[in-house]
């Protein structure tokens, strides 16, 4: 019972990087209908550029905080440049896009700051929390943060006119259009709050996973699987399905033999694919009654 | 003149749908365009809000407005309430209304018109917090009726408002709109399939048929002449 | 904007419109055309450019695989890279632990694709769009560390893989190299799927699948059983498929497991945005991009690899959003409308 409750702890503190990722995710699936694979890139394109503001002798939240204003600023570049011709596309196409995105962005960052694996610091510090070595101080403000950023968020969509804007121009463009809002720019201001939100989960991410080009493409995916397990339609569900989905992996690890390292990706992608076999919706989706 | 439409052919992709039409329509006027399934006359109302391809004149208070985009038509003081209705199903009823209100910065005055609305569709304000999808029929053609006040347009588009309605239902909502035209003095575009509710309501009458305007009188005239009702208007 | 939530929506809708097709006689003469061109080019070109174009046609039919689900039937899948590797490996176990004759290996690749794709598409029919997509994945990322897994090392051959004897041309034919014999063997494969495909989707049973593509409800409402035909394409494509993946194991004469990661499955799903999806001529445009562009990019600069290739992958999707044969179909309205306008 210990060791369960123990692995459960250490797949929650895991599980917060997923919720991070995954909350920056639905950010964008809210904004655009859809996911974008080059969300971890992005993340951690925006991590190098706070590292390398650090290197040049900044202070950590100085480039904290011109990390994020800039990947806002590119996450509107992005939108304008990369998604905008190909908006009219099918929707394969605008996958394609997503993948030349990825690619441009791992080579261009590995060109730039090489393979070699860099450590990255953190204003929280590592000492155990709560007494116990199972989640540490770091660990534990992600958590805080990711539900910190998850509260910001909800009050600006249901409290504001330019969140209930949004969320209008992502339902409906085309009745948004007619009510006047300028979808155009709700999507651009979409692009770059999941940039902004991406780069803050890249700069918590990294203490622990160590920076790297590479250092995103798992925690993407297990991010993406979190916010399909939650049911895109909700950023909290996104956080709670990231948040299951560090325990789930955790524990796959843990209590299911044969499984090492390398499988557990795939038995906690299993887990959550029976999971959506039983509820196509996710955890906390809405069904959509279509009228053929 | 608030709207003059003058040679406007308007095109989806390679197919032209509209050929040379021209009407007009006043401040304060309810005019209605008629005509058979498949004769533009949802085509006309997406012309005007820039939805489709279009040449020709559209001017709206003396401006020309044709070819220029959505928001910015809605930002001149014309409400479409489309085909379909096109209501934020999963917003609420209330969420919906303030959507309505987008554009404008008003915030007392906005509350009022909400208020307003409730009052024009007692059964909106029961259930003001509730999905708007899950709204009857007639309900959500209310919801997006007020939607379209809301932005307290000079000119409102109405695309079949009648469409799936039970009968009851339409004639209150007609009597709404009329009561609303006399109150506020806002224009009114109504495309309609059901001829006779809409020749009541208008005083003036476009008859389209495959994308040509047909016919151009008062509305009495039209729905006096009973060879122009059965050939045309089906009664 | 088409929406991939949780209602029934097409992946893509590429219907050609009519009228832009070419009057079948002419697509007769060009079809005969392109597979006389095909014949003689081993004949008239070096070993290595041979080689690479059976690599063209071996990735052309992988992708038509994948165009048969993902274009024609409106399922989206990432897991094609694990169809091809199993058929891979099903020829390199068949040939490395049994002797069996390569040319056997082919079709026992292709039955045992269609009942893994087939039974993959059971569970599947609950899934829609982004879902079955993280579905795929897994299947696609459990395929090399499974083939890794030690208890099956005695016939996956574990990280090292296993080795494939090339081929060797039969004794009528003895003048041909190996690698001419190869392309052949690969052209006459390919030859005869791409023929079936394009019979099956001008069938009615095509029609039931297209159907199903765009829309589910009506398709049902007609009668058309979906659950069964959605399996079965789903059991169809993994064949096809999984040929490839045969196919590409004799042509490498290699199999390993880091061969088949997601990263093909992606390249699959780019060369079949490339050529066209739901065109199957596309296929052979999009095996072409597969296998050049990359290379291309590689000979550009090696550190930038990765980025030349996204920016070439974008202009290409700029210019061309349908695919090469979008582009086609586009230039043949644009130039018939130009005739029309030249007579009248």
């Amino acid at each position: 019972m210990e060791l369960l409750l123990q692995q459960v702890m250490a797949g929650l503190a895991n599980g917060a990087i997923y919720a991070c990722m995954a909350l920056a995710v639905v950010m964008i699936y809210q904004a655009i209908d859809h996911l974008n694979f080059a969300q971890g890139e992005m993340a951690m394109f925006s991590t190098f550029i706070a590292w390398q503001l650090m290197a040049w002798g900044l202070p950590y939240w100085v480039a904290f905080m011109l990390a994020v204003v800039a990947s806002f600023a590119a996450g509107v570049l992005i939108d304008r440049v990369l998604f905008r011709p190909v908006q009219k596309a099918p929707i394969l196409s605008q996958v394609v896009a997503f993948i030349a995105l990825f690619s441009i962005l791992n080579s261009s960052a590995g060109q730039i700051w090489d393979y070699t694996v860099k450590s990255f610091p953190t204003p929280f510090g590592h000492k155990p929390m709560f007494g116990s070595t199972l989640i540490d101080t770091h660990e534990a403000a992600m958590i805080g943060v990711t539900l910190g950023m998850l509260a910001l968020l909800y009050l600006f969509f249901r409290g504001t006119r330019l969140g209930l804007a949004m969320r209008a121009a992502a339902a409906n463009p085309e009745s948004a259009r007619l009510v006047g809002i300028r979808v155009g720019w709700m999507t651009a201001l979409g692009w770059g709050m999941a940039a902004a939100i991406g780069a803050v989960a890249g700069m918590l991410i990294a203490p622990i996973v160590f920076l790297e080009p590479n250092m995103m493409l798992g925690v993407l995916l297990y991010g993406f699987a979190g916010a399909v397990l939650g049911g895109l339609t909700s950023p909290a569900g996104a956080v709670a399905g990231g948040f299951a989905v560090g325990i789930i992996e955790n524990l796959a690890g843990t209590f299911i033999p044969y499984v090492g390292r390398e499988l557990k990706l795939t038995i906690a992608l299993i887990v959550i694919v029976i999971v959506l076999m039983f509820r196509p919706t996710g955890m906390f989706g809405r069904r959509v009654v279509s009228r053929v | 003149m608030l709207l003059e439409v003058s040679g406007l052919d308007a095109f989806y992709g390679q197919n032209q749908a509209l050929y040379g039409v021209g009407f007009s329509v006043d401040e304060g006027q309810v005019r209605t365009l008629l005509g058979a399934n498949g004769a533009g006359k949802t085509t006309v109302l997406r012309a005007i809000c820039g939805m489709v391809r279009v040449g020709g004149a559209v001017r709206f208070d003396g401006r020309q407005i044709a070819g220029w985009a959505t928001e910015d038509v809605v930002r001149l003081g014309v409400a479409h309430v489309p085909e379909g209705r096109g209501t934020f199903l999963r917003l609420s009823v209330e969420e919906n209304l303030q959507l309505g209100a987008m554009t404008r910065r008003d915030k007392t005055a906005i509350a009022a018109d909400i208020e307003q609305v409730y009052a024009n569709f007692p059964r909106l304000r029961e259930r003001r917090s509730q999905q708007a999808g899950t709204l009857s029929g007639g309900e959500q053609q209310m919801l997006a009726v007020g939607r379209a006040l809301m932005l307290r347009p000079r000119l409102l588009l109405l695309d079949e408002p009648s469409f799936g309605l039970a009968p009851l239902i339409v004639e209150e909502l007609f009597a709404i709109l009329r009561r609303i035209n006399a109150e506020t003095g806002v224009a009114m575009l109504i495309v309609e399939q059901n001829a006779a509710l809409a020749l009541e309501l208008a005083e003036h009458a476009y008859l389209l048929e495959t994308g040509r305007v047909v016919m151009d009188a008062p509305a009495a005239v039209v729905g006096a002449d009973e060879s122009i009702r059965r050939a045309y208007l089906g009664y | 904007m088409t929406s991939v939530r949780d209602e029934p929506v097409a992946v893509a809708a590429a219907r050609p419109a009519a009228g832009t097709r070419w009057a079948p006689a002419m697509r007769h003469w060009v079809i005969a055309a392109a597979v006389a061109a095909a014949l003689v080019l081993p004949l008239a070109t070096s070993s290595f450019v041979t080689f690479q174009i059976t690599e063209v046609i071996i990735y052309g039919l992988a992708i038509l695989g994948l165009n048969l689900l993902t274009g024609f039937n409106g399922q989206f899948s990432l897991g094609h890279s694990a169809f091809y590797g199993i058929g891979a490996y099903t020829t390199a176990i068949l040939m490395h632990n049994y002797d069996v004759a390569y040319y056997w290996t082919v079709p026992a690749a292709g039955g045992v694709c269609f009942v893994v794709g087939f039974l993959f598409g059971l569970p599947a029919l609950r899934l829609q769009n982004l879902y079955l997509a993280l579905a795929t994945f897994a299947l696609a990322n459990a395929m090399p560390q499974i083939l890794k897994f030690h208890a099956l090392e005695g016939w996956t051959g574990g990280v090292q893989g296993l080795v494939v004897d090339q081929p060797d041309p039969p004794d009528f034919l003895s003048m041909l190299s190996g690698d001419q014999w190869l392309y052949y063997f690969t052209l006459a494969v390919a030859l005869v799927l791409f023929a079936v495909a394009a019979n099956l989707i001008r069938s009615r049973t095509g029609r039931a699948i297209m159907a199903i593509r765009d829309n589910p409800i009506a398709a049902a409402a007609m009668g058309i059983n979906t659950s069964l035909y959605k399996t079965l394409t789903f059991g169809v494509s993994a064949l096809f498929t999984g040929v490839a993946g045969a196919l590409g194991a004799l042509a490498v004469a290699f199999v390993a497991p880091d061969s088949f990661t997601i990263f093909l499955s992606i390249s699959l799903l780019v060369g079949l945005v490339i050529g066209g999806v739901g065109s199957i001529p596309g296929c052979f445009i999009g095996g072409l991009f597969v296998l050049y562009v990359p290379n291309i990019a590689n000979s550009v600069s090696t550190g930038l690899a990765g980025a030349i290739y996204g920016i070439i992958l974008l202009l290409v999707i700029f210019v061309m959003p349908a695919g090469a044969a979008g582009f086609a179909r586009l230039a043949a309205v644009r130039l018939g409308r130009l005739r029309r306008r030249d007579i009248a």
